[in-house]
């Protein structure tokens, strides 16, 4: 290859590398405004949060050099070695570690620095389900006990890491893992498999979050919409909208006018839903008309699901477990705790407006209002100070940057830099979509960190070498490893 | 490779990018659409700090302080500011029950979580400087100094309203007024609301997470300072006032005094009246709805609300427009025997023989009204009835009877004088004559006014033509002079000439007559009873008056509800009132101690 061994400056993808210098300049500026204080203004004032990231940052290109000047396949060949690193560390942090916040994940070498394995974990998982999933004979695209065994070696690799953050507990971090769903759809995971998870967790999280109207009544516009697009025949679809909407009227005027006992609203959607949902399963059955069948068999199960967990919850589960679940959700009704921070984390990107207040003119930002706005909560400082603007282009950014790294992954002829490759677009977009969605209350606040932009060494420098192995990776994009 | 799975990239990237489009359309909502996230950073950022200025003060046209202000603080808080805290250490200084404080508390949150809401109000000065020891205790409460109305007589509630806090109405209606401020409500407080309130300062801070005050905004540019409420001299004579409410204790009744010349209401007294200082401050909550519970109804402003039939205290004002309409001279007799007969009905007299104007006033004569009041609508002038009463009722109005009078006191009722139209609906245009509405010429019939009304029609008789709108308000701190319409003169359009014969058969009425009881030694007093039929029970006691005859210094009616006739008790307590004004000793002490111990409550029938 004409690359190898020689100048690997030519073959970078230098838009990657652009995009990643951007954000990680963007979140420095960020932080300064986050942290700024008129009596430290000097931005290398090593007391402060800025000064400090400064050194973050330059530390991060000493590593990107290092990482650079590795062989790409010594990353294929040490992965399991360096997984198997970070598996002692954080077996090792939940003895040695120090506990901060109720979670034993850090390492505190000295009072100023300090290490999160956790951090590591996630680009050494990946090399190694990388290393895992490029084997010759790795398939998962079918249900034979072939296809069953793989997946639950695949899966394993993922679990054990997962199962050890679980422990200190960082529940934000196990988290992390479950976007490598992605990375087995790529690999062969048939999509009704991604699409059941997603839809399941979506399910069982806005059944705990929301109201039941509201999840009932979003999951049958849904399916309706779906079918009506797939299908797109509009008059048959509009006939089954006025069947349902029929239903839902004649038991609404029955409940409302004619029973002693009202029930609730969400009861006569289900009722009506489920009633005409079945009769036209039947039919569906009869005429053989498949997509019908499978959106209402989706339909059903969904709901039977949604009734199920809230059963569950309300029934079954003690206060105590509620309580757990609910504080796992996010929805904690404690205005001084998480909603409070939800709140002021609104109230800042809210009063941004459009352009924004202008750098440093955020008075949220200015006067603290918005807890931990410097880590996780940064994205309140883009939104109060560069507005509608700001926040899209930052998204709009780190979408680019995801989209890159696969369509470069796609590129890739060694089956493990394109797997590799995916695990670090999933886990970046992870991180955004939980990151930037608990800052605008349509996530529960789990405390995880937005990449290249959020405060802290640890987080920077693992999601620096996790981005740079998948460059280094790329600048050899035609070994195969 | 597994190249039969590279069109996965576009699901992937699909699923991507929508999430990243909901996530824009949702910022692009909070940020650009919904507001409210605006005014929240406001209001988390803003501490507006109000100085209110002292309201201002009310004197008696003798400079005798009747209203003022005592210090009282409230205990406010910023819910979402105030972390756990020891509740039952604060509850204890303030003196409250732990439920108490948690409702309150708990509205505070309802009402917004970020804002300031007063918890506990009006706390006593030993309370406060015990509470302000332990403040430091209490992170996201304040005190506010504020004040409280005080009155400093048992007098003249009516006259002088009350404060109370800003309701939601009227918070919505006059952006001025935020939740927690104070507005008077009736009599004074109400009509020189702008004038007494003076006007709020705000400061505007900028605050931290900590509410630690980080600076003023803009430099205090947007910072305004207050301005403490002028002082009023009311016209009231705090003495007479309260001298009135005396002879009205235990009945049902009003009293009004005008200075005639000026139009100052000198007393004005609703009877039963209620203790000013009862709706005071937090105690307003309980004493409110038991003043509107009982069954005397002592809220009620009687004197400016309550319709009584004027009776024969509307004689002279029938006598004066015939006077100016040339249908009777001062010489004018009309036969009297007993009474005016229409068809089988008689209005009766008391008295018997023809009499003149004055003699006809002097003995209260039914039958000379009538006859005069008969041939004034049956005037040759006036084409048909329905157009002499036209003219009749402009002319009764011209006294400022059947009219809002537009004093400066609220609530201030016009009375019922009905227009032509009425009687055309009634009884069918043209169907109708004098003897139809004989009763008028009596003032009985469908005519009723509030005694202030009746007290500015006999100042309009002591002024021989004119009156000057009654008022409550003699200054104005800082005013060269009150509003222009208490100074000028409302004219009657009846000469004065043809004022004296009226006025003798007034001053015959207390000297030879039914008024005798309102003699007041050395004074020339000149006046009219009145007895308005009361279809409840027993007649109300009617007197109006005024003295001295020449250059008049008071105008006075007085009511007194299920009294009987005029003379019993509504003149021998305008005597006294006359009197005790004039002279300031009152020379009855029989008189007035009967009127004193007169209880008109106890159920009669």
């Amino acid at each position: 290859m004409k690359h190898r061994g020689g100048n690997i400056f030519l073959s970078i993808d230098w838009l990657t590398v652009f995009l990643y210098l951007l954000l990680v300049f963007l979140g420095w500026l960020n932080i300064y405004s986050a942290v700024y204080d008129e009596s430290h203004s000097s931005i290398l004032s090593m007391s402060q949060r800025y000064g400090k990231q400064l050194i973050w940052i330059g530390i991060s290109f000493i590593i990107i050099t290092l990482v650079m000047v590795i062989q790409a396949r010594v990353y294929s060949i040490f992965a399991y070695i360096v997984y198997g690193i970070a598996i002692l560390a954080l077996f090792l942090v939940l003895f040695l570690g120090t506990k901060t916040n109720g979670a034993r994940s850090w390492f505190e070498i000295t009072s100023n620095f300090k290490f999160q394995p956790a951090e590591f974990a996630k680009f050494a998982t990946a090399l190694a389900l990388s290393k895992f999933m490029s084997n010759f004979d790795f398939d998962i695209s079918s249900f034979n006990s072939q296809c069953v065994n793989n997946l639950f070696k695949a899966i394993l690799i993922l679990a054990i890491p997962a199962g050890l953050i679980l422990c200190q507990p960082d529940m934000g971090s196990v988290l992390v893992y479950t976007s490598l769903i992605f990375v087995f759809y790529r690999e062969g995971l048939p999509g009704f498999w991604l699409w059941l998870i997603v839809l399941a967790v979506l399910i069982f999280v806005s059944t705990l979050i929301f109201s039941l109207n509201f999840v009932i009544g979003g999951l049958f516009i849904l399916t309706f919409i779906g079918y009506t697009l797939y299908k797109q025949k509009i008059v048959s679809s509009l006939i089954g909208l006025g069947l349902y909407l029929f239903t839902f009227a004649i038991f609404f005027i029955i409940n409302h006018w004619g029973l002693q006992d009202k029930y609730q609203l969400h009861y006569i959607m289900l009722a009506s839903i489920m009633l005409v949902s079945f009769v036209l399963l039947g039919y569906s059955f009869v005429k053989r008309h498949n997509p019908l069948k499978y959106s209402l068999i989706i339909l059903i199960g969904s709901l039977l699901l949604v009734f199920s967990v809230d059963f569950i919850f309300h029934n079954v589960m003690t206060a105590h477990q509620q309580t757990l679940i609910n504080v796992f959700l996010g929805v904690e009704n404690d205005p001084q705790g998480t909603e409070y921070n939800v709140n002021q984390s609104k109230i800042a990107i809210g009063s941004g407006g459009l352009t924004g207040k202008g750098f440093l003119d955020g008075t949220q930002t200015k006067f603290n209002f918005v807890p931990e706005q410097a880590t996780d909560f940064i994205f309140c400082t883009v939104g109060e100070e560069w507005g509608f603007v700001g926040c899209t282009t930052i998204i709009l950014l780190f979408l680019g940057l995801i989209i890159r790294i696969m369509y470069l992954a796609e590129q890739q002829r060694s089956a493990f830099s394109r797997i590799y490759g995916y695990c670090v677009a999933s886990i970046l977009f992870l991180h955004l979509a939980i990151n930037v969605g608990m800052t605008i209350g349509m996530v529960p606040v789990i405390g995880i960190p937005l990449p290249f932009f959020s405060y802290g060494g640890s987080s920077l420098w693992s999601f620096t070498t996790l981005l740079f192995i998948f460059i280094r990776l790329d600048a050899s994009r035609d070994e195969q490893l | 490779m597994k190249q039969y799975n590279s069109h996965k990239i576009y699901n992937i990237s699909a699923i991507f990018i929508v999430i990243g489009l909901i996530y824009i359309c949702k910022l692009f909502y909070i940020q650009v659409i919904d507001t409210k996230y605006k005014m929240s950073a406001d209001n988390n950022v803003f501490r507006h700090v109000i100085d209110y200025p002292a309201r201002g003060l009310v004197f008696d046209r003798n400079e005798k302080l009747l209203v003022y202000n005592e210090s009282s603080y409230d205990l406010v808080a910023i819910p979402n500011k105030v972390p756990p805290f020891d509740t039952t250490d604060l509850c204890n200084i303030l003196g409250i029950s732990l439920e108490t404080f948690r409702a309150e508390f708990k509205k505070a949150i309802s009402y917004a979580p970020y804002k300031e809401s007063v918890i506990h109000k009006q706390i006593t000065k030993q309370r406060y400087s015990y509470l302000q020891e332990k403040m430091y205790k209490f992170v996201g409460f304040s005190v506010q100094e504020r004040s409280a109305r005080r009155y400093e007589y048992n007098a003249a509630a009516h006259v002088l309203g009350y404060v109370r806090e800003a309701g939601k109405d009227l918070i919505e209606k006059n952006s001025y007024y935020k939740p927690g401020d104070y507005v008077g409500i009736a009599g004074i407080e109400q009509s020189y609301e702008e004038v007494l309130r003076g006007k709020k300062g705000q400061k505007i801070y900028v605050v931290d997470v900590k509410n630690r005050i980080q600076g003023s905004y803009m430099n205090g540019s947007f910072d305004t300072a207050a301005i403490v409420g002028k002082n009023i001299m009311s016209t009231l004579d705090i003495d007479l006032q309260m001298y009135g409410e005396k002879l009205m204790q235990n009945k049902i009744g009003s009293i009004v005094a005008i200075e005639p010349s000026t139009g100052e209401i000198l007393a004005l007294i609703s009877s039963p009246g209620y203790d000013p200082n009862l709706l005071v401050g937090s105690d307003i909550s309980i004493n409110y709805p038991a003043l509107l519970a009982d069954k005397y109804k002592p809220m009620y402003n009687r004197a400016i609300m309550a319709y009584y039939p004027p009776g024969s205290t509307f004689k002279p004002i029938n006598a004066l427009i015939g006077l100016q309409e040339g249908i009777i001279s001062a010489n004018t007799a009309f036969p009297c025997n007993g009474g005016f007969s229409i068809g089988s009905h008689v209005v009766k007299c008391h008295h018997a023989g023809s009499l003149d104007l004055t003699t006809a006033i002097q003995h209260s004569c039914n039958a000379y009204f009538c006859y005069e009041f008969s041939k004034l609508i049956s005037d040759k002038k006036y084409h048909r009835a329905d157009s002499a009463y036209s003219n009749w009722r402009r002319r009764v109005q011209a006294f400022g009877l059947g009219i809002k009078l537009n004093s400066d006191l609220p609530q201030e009722k016009q009375g019922i004088i009905y227009s032509k139209d009425y009687y055309n609906k009634f009884y069918g245009e043209g169907r109708w004559s004098a003897f139809t509405i004989i009763s008028l010429s009596i003032g009985q019939g469908e005519l009723s006014f509030t005694p202030l009304q009746i007290c500015n029609a006999c100042a309009t008789i002591a002024n021989r033509g004119y009156y000057v709108i009654p008022h409550i308000v003699k200054k104005i701190e800082g005013q060269q002079q009150i509003d222009s319409r208490f100074i000028e003169h409302q004219e009657t359009g009846i000469e004065q000439k043809y004022f004296a014969p009226v006025i003798q058969g007034m001053r015959e009425v207390c000297e030879l007559g039914t008024g005798r009881a309102a003699q007041v030694p050395g004074v020339i007093v000149c006046g009219k009873t009145g007895t308005a039929q009361n279809p409840h029970g027993k007649d109300h006691s009617i007197f109006e008056a005024f003295a001295p005859m020449d250059n008049p210094k008071i105008a006075i009616a007085v009511y007194v509800e299920n009294g009987g006739f005029g003379s019993q008790y509504a003149a021998p307590i305008a005597g006294l009132m006359i009197e005790k004004y004039l002279n300031d000793t009152i020379s009855r002490k029989d008189v007035e101690a009967r009127m004193f111990n007169a209880n008109l409550l106890t159920p009669q029938n």
